[in-house]
């Protein structure tokens, strides 16, 4: 535990927290209503800016809207803070913390990018580098229940409460599905190191995408059948597991007002969203990650110009690589986001029998398919 | 000496314990366990048992206690909250913890106090075993790279070694699982159907 390491962590955390997850979370929030606004015809935030004409200026500078994030947490810094009389208090304050700790935790085991060196040091760029990768991300995310359901239970009103009872359910069904899903993924790649399923996707071809390297052989093929059902089970239950549309059933605006946070209101209200948004992102990631390759730009071109004769990464190799994986994060947001304003919500019913009956089922067989597979392509 | 964090996750684990039989509202005793399950995750990852330590808030923090607090919370139990302890029960709850209390201090008599020596994991990697004209495994890499590849020795144990005791629990928590269907399913069937079918 040199002071080299401690440093290097340090920095780690604040840029990978501070300067990219936050940001990303406030420019969500603006996409998402963009978005939305190209899908319906309309025109969207685009006047937030800086307001050059208080100063005698001719114009104002818009930008397109870019800096509505900023307002909007100013707004919600600067409303008044108001706690119902009849909440249960110290719940009611904790709860929307409770929300978005766990999102931002489970940022430190995603791989960012390769490595860089500086000062003949070499630096992977993730935070925490431990075998138990995706684990880990389950078992923290599985957490962030707590904060909806005690928020629906401490808000001590009915609507909130069903909200909470609703997301309970929600998230504990899901997490079966999208624990087994990742089973075939697993076996595949034979370990739970997220940096090392990078390194290996980076040479042998991403899972559901093998063209180059090892990747290119029949059997390899094959397997893309149950890693491909993998995928879309995943995918799935992300949403699920992040409240978003189609399965915003806690939140359900028709049914049930707010939802569990319909009794908050200023920064607490737009902490909930920040745990959601900082969930989608971290789910993005993850996707990312296991199912495209996470930062490999792919294609072989890692090899090509990233790398040294000896097979080592170029010093500026994680820069690059860290602009890779952050354009794929990002294009799966806007996938979050284009679902959500296109797909119609589903019933609870619904949701739970699409849970329990098909995505249960349907991952156990795929963990046989994709064994199946393996023997016979070992035999 | 145990490093600073063993301290402030055992404080954590035990904190949580002590709220939890403190507390009278149902709900905060929860979630003072989950506290205590999480310091205790955080005391097995810095014993080196990254996979026991997430396995333990996936399944405890993250998945039974939810549900106790589902339950909880649907029951409204308003008169736990009112309810004096008893003495005859207040008293058994103190005996029983003393009695673990001087069963550790023996405990604690008997062994040395002596820190432990660091794994060689180098020298591990070579000895590990490996099949006949087997190539290095994943376990050997880690190993030689000085790290403990925790899930596949728990793995390579578990599926090889103690196989057969995996696949009856698997098969007692299958059969646990179809018992609570069916029993859930005849009671719910029963005011609406009369019994004509079996």
């Amino acid at each position: 535990m040199d002071l080299a390491f401690l440093a290097a962590s340090a920095i780690k955390i604040f840029v990978f927290t501070f300067l990219i997850t936050l940001p990303m979370i406030a420019y969500s929030t603006y996409a998402e209503r963009r978005v939305s606004a190209i899908l319906q015809d309309r025109v969207g935030p685009n006047r937030v800016g800086i307001p050059l004409t208080l100063f005698g200026g001719k114009k104002d500078w818009s930008f397109f809207g870019l800096l509505q994030p900023l307002a909007d947490g100013l707004k919600g810094l600067l409303k008044e803070d108001f706690t119902p009389a009849y909440v249960r208090k110290s719940y009611y304050w904790m709860a929307p913390a409770l929300t978005a700790v766990p999102a931002f935790i489970t940022v430190c085991v995603i791989p960012f990018g390769s490595e860089i060196t500086i000062f003949g040091e070499t630096i992977k760029l993730v935070i925490a580098d431990i075998g138990v990768g995706p684990l880990f991300i389950f078992a923290v995310a599985s957490l962030s229940v707590y904060g909806i359901t005690i928020a629906g239970w401490a808000s001590n009103s009915k609507y909130p409460f069903f909200g909470g009872v609703r997301s309970c359910a929600q998230m504990i069904s899901y997490e079966i599905a999208l624990g087994l899903s990742i089973v075939p993924v697993l076996m595949v790649f034979g370990q739970l190191n997220l940096s090392d399923i990078v390194n290996e996707q980076a040479r042998n071809g991403w899972l559901i995408f093998p063209a180059w390297g090892d990747g290119l052989n029949l059997g390899r093929w094959l397997l893309v059948i149950p890693l491909a059902i993998s995928f879309f089970i995943f995918t799935v239950s992300i949403f699920a597991e992040t409240n978003r549309m189609p399965f915003d059933l806690p939140e359900c605006e028709t049914e049930l007002v707010g939802g569990y946070h319909t009794e908050y209101s200023s920064m607490k209200f737009a902490l909930f969203f920040m745990g959601e948004y900082a969930a989608m992102i971290v789910g993005s990631a993850l996707i990312v990650t296991v199912f495209f390759g996470g930062w490999s730009l792919g294609f072989g071109l890692d090899a090509k110009f990233l790398m040294d004769e000896a097979g080592n990464w170029k010093a500026w190799a994680g820069l690059v690589h860290l602009g890779a994986f952050l354009t794929k994060v990002v294009a799966f947001i806007v996938f979050f986001i284009w679902v959500r304003w296109t797909v119609p919500r589903f019933r609870y019913d619904q949701l739970m029998k699409l849970g329990w009956v098909v995505f249960f089922e349907l991952a156990l067989v795929n963990i046989f398919l994709t064994a199946g597979i393996m023997w016979w392509i070992s035999r | 000496m145990p490093s600073i964090a063993f301290y402030i996750f055992s404080l954590i684990a035990v904190t949580g314990a002590v709220a939890l039989v403190a507390f009278r509202n149902p709900v905060s005793s929860a979630m003072a366990m989950t506290g205590s399950f999480i310091g205790l995750a955080a005391l097995f990852v810095g014993l080196n048992a990254y996979f026991v330590g997430i396995i333990q808030i996936l399944v405890y923090a993250g998945a039974i206690m939810v549900l106790f607090l589902f339950i909880i919370m649907l029951l409204d139990l308003k008169s736990e909250e009112r309810s004096k302890p008893q003495p005859l029960m207040l008293a058994a709850c103190l005996v029983i913890p003393i009695l673990f209390l001087v069963q550790l201090t023996g405990v604690l008599q008997s062994t040395k106090d002596e820190p432990h020596k660091p794994l060689n994991l180098v020298a591990s990697a070579k000895h590990f075993e490996r099949a006949e004209g087997e190539q290095e495994t994943i376990i050997h890499q880690n190993l030689a790279k000085e790290e403990l590849p925790d899930v596949h020795l728990i793995g390579l144990t578990l599926f090889t070694r103690y196989n057969f005791p995996l696949q009856v629990v698997g098969v007692l928590l299958l059969v646990a699982t179809i018992g609570v269907v069916s029993l859930s399913k005849r009671g719910s069937d029963r005011p609406a159907k009369p019994s004509t079918d079996s």
